[in-house]
């Protein structure tokens, strides 16, 4: 039996339509949501507010010509797609949301914040751009203002003990999580890179927390199984990239169909829709101050410096065995694009791996092309080093 | 072992038959049906080299037609072939330039003569073979021809790198009355500077072969190597180095 056809997984496959469903339900009996679209997005206040903070859609093509009417066509796919939901109400999730989070990472997110703020009740949060005691501090005061203004509108008090409660919750999804992505050290991994980025896209949108780590949990089971059976999609040979960069979900998962339709296996996501998510809050201390640091903390190109990234980078090309980097920069994210010529030399002369970066949008229209980039980036990754 | 690369360009397709050194060879349009180019080119390489297919030990496709036909042994990318072919020609290649029909590439490779980086063009047309191909034909020349229209003459500045705007751009220097020898000289200086643009992202690093059916003109190889300020070696027929690259991987 293939993994995808194992009920944990078959459960995780049709997270989205359950939660659309639950989320109707709830909203019914009063439940309040808070969608958001970014890494940055301190869930833990919104779950401390009794309300479901959920994923908003952001990864397909298809509302993107709308989204063009009125954004300019240069602009990254991922902006264009998530106001395109907007414009065309086409997310559920969007569609229950009461209130939207939303951060000032790069510029071309922060302006089209400003036109979505005219279709839904959005609060906007001035996220500092670089990683020091002044920009905590101003975070610090961000994050009382969010309190401030999910307190308000769900009517609700965020007490300390409440936000610990949600710092414990979220942390223990984290480690379920962390558990699952961690069983690609192994060699050959038992899950492959489409497989995980299931799970990882859909379980952003279920408002079921216990939900989510119970069927990690079992899949991690699984995997474990299966692993100890020997059974996996790849062989020891099969050459090992880790995919670093933009943030991808299923439908802008093309690149990491090519990689593994050519022959690769991709054994971890550096980006914030991957790795980049499990980084837990401390949970001593004052519960705000540990959420806005581990935030804050969050290594997008974004922010100036990001010595982060290039970190967390190096650390999993050691643990995951990892024979290549792929950098995915989409088209007219301009941050990502200017710090892959400074990740391309780090990898290149620091961790002494091949890199290839691929700069792309959600359309099909060049698969022939990157193609031929990933299966000659294999071809060096096949020869023994 | 005799081996057979064959180089399915988007403009020709290439084959060479390999037994020790090269025994035959053929080039024939790969027009809109790449099979039949292929297995075309193929025949007449094998006709050449007076071996018949029956004593063929493998069979490597390369280029963008790899993907169709079913007597490859295997497939390998052209990024691979063409470092391959040209490291086989001129061991001290340590990057290649390759500008296909639809596509432009710089390849870094190890003193092994092995890939370790590449670059290609974007999507889209500029500063490749299909540009100077189209610009060539609003100047009603030959790409030999633009070759020497352009030999001496001052290039005019042509802002556009997108093979349609500048078409447009080029119309409109003709209806201007410039010259055709400095509009000729301006379109070889533009694909100069695409591969130049490409180039920089790249360690340059001598030897530098220049691949691909482009690299027959010499006034092409001239401004090129201005541009990027080195030395270009380019082999006896550039064009094959793709194919004799995957005839050398059948015989591995």
């Amino acid at each position: 039996m293939s993994l995808t056809q194992t009920e944990a997984f078959q459960r995780i496959a049709t997270i989205r339509e359950r939660s659309v469903i639950a989320l109707k339900e709830s909203k019914e009996t009063g439940l309040k949501v808070a969608g958001t679209y970014c890494q940055y997005s301190p869930a833990e206040l919104i779950v401390a507010a009794g309300a479901a903070a959920v994923s908003l859609c952001g990864t397909s093509q298809t509302p993107i010509p709308a989204a063009e009417k009125v954004l300019p066509r240069n602009l990254c796919p991922l902006i264009k797609s998530s106001y395109g939901f907007a414009v065309t109400d086409t997310c559920p999730f969007l569609y229950f949301a009461d209130l939207l989070v939303a951060e000032t990472t790069c510029d071309g997110k922060k302006k089209m914040y400003e036109l979505l703020g005219q279709i839904k009740p959005l609060h906007l949060m001035q996220l500092p751009q670089v990683q020091n005691e002044t920009a905590l501090d101003s975070w610090i005061l961000e994050l009382k203002r969010l309190k401030e203004r999910l307190e308000e509108s769900f009517g609700v008090e965020i007490t300390s003990e409440r936000l610990r409660d949600a710092i414990r919750l979220l942390n223990e999804e984290r480690r379920s999580l962390k558990e699952l992505m961690d069983m690609c050290r192994l060699k050959p991994s038992p899950i492959s890179g489409m497989e995980l980025l299931t799970v990882l896209h859909n379980t952003g949108f279920n408002i079921d927390r216990r939900d989510n780590i119970a069927l990690m949990d079992q899949l991690t089971a699984e995997l474990r199984r299966r692993a100890a059976a020997g059974i996996s999609p790849f062989t020891e040979a099969t050459p090992r990239v880790l995919l670093s960069g933009v943030p991808v979900g299923i439908g802008s998962d093309k690149v990491v169909k090519l990689v593994e339709e050519c022959g690769g296996s991709v054994v971890g996501f550096e980006n914030c829709t991957g790795y980049k998510k499990l980084d837990p809050v401390d949970e001593a201390g004052d519960p705000l101050v540990a959420v806005a640091e581990r935030y804050l903390r969050v290594p997008c190109s974004c922010m100036s410096p990001n010595p982060g990234r290039f970190e967390l980078v190096k650390r999993l090309v050691e643990e995951f065995q990892v024979d290549g980097v792929i950098d995915l920069t989409w088209q007219g994210c301009h941050t990502f694009n200017i710090e892959s010529h400074a990740l391309k030399q780090f990898v290149q002369e620091q961790l002494s791996r091949p890199f290839l970066q691929i700069e792309t949008d959600y359309s099909e229209s060049d698969t022939e092309q990157l193609k031929v980039r990933i299966e000659a980036f294999l071809e060096i990754l096949a020869r023994p080093r | 072992m005799v081996s057979v690369g064959i180089d399915i360009g988007s403009t020709a397709t290439k084959a060479v038959v390999f037994d020790g050194g090269v025994r035959g060879r053929a080039v024939v349009p790969t027009g809109w049906e790449p099979r039949e180019a292929a297995l075309s080119a193929l025949r007449d390489a094998l006709l050449q080299a007076g071996i018949a297919e029956g004593q063929v030990g493998g069979i490597v496709g390369t280029g963008y037609g790899r993907i169709s036909l079913p007597i490859f042994d295997r497939r390998v990318t052209e990024i691979t072939c063409h470092a391959r072919g040209a490291h086989h020609l001129c061991p001290a290649t340590r990057t290649v330039i390759d500008i296909g029909g639809q596509d432009s590439k710089v390849i870094a490779l190890d003193e092994g003569g092995m890939v370790s980086d590449f670059i290609m063009n974007d999507k889209c047309a500029a500063g490749t073979g299909r540009f100077l191909q189209v610009m060539a034909g609003v100047l009603d020349e030959t790409l030999d021809g633009l070759g020497s229209l352009a030999a001496g003459a001052e290039p005019v500045s042509l802002s556009s790198m997108c093979a349609v705007f500048a078409e447009s751009e080029i119309i409109g220097l003709l209806a201007k009355g410039l010259e055709k020898e400095r509009i000729a000289a301006g379109i070889l200086d533009t694909i100069a500077r695409r591969v130049q643009g490409l180039a920089g992202r790249i360690a340059l690093r001598d030897t530098v072969t220049f691949t691909g059916g482009t690299a027959n003109n010499p006034a092409i190889c001239r401004v090129i190597a201005a541009h990027l300020g080195v030395k270009l070696h380019v082999p006896e027929d550039p064009q094959f180095v793709g194919a004799l690259g995957a005839a050398l991987i059948a015989a591995d």
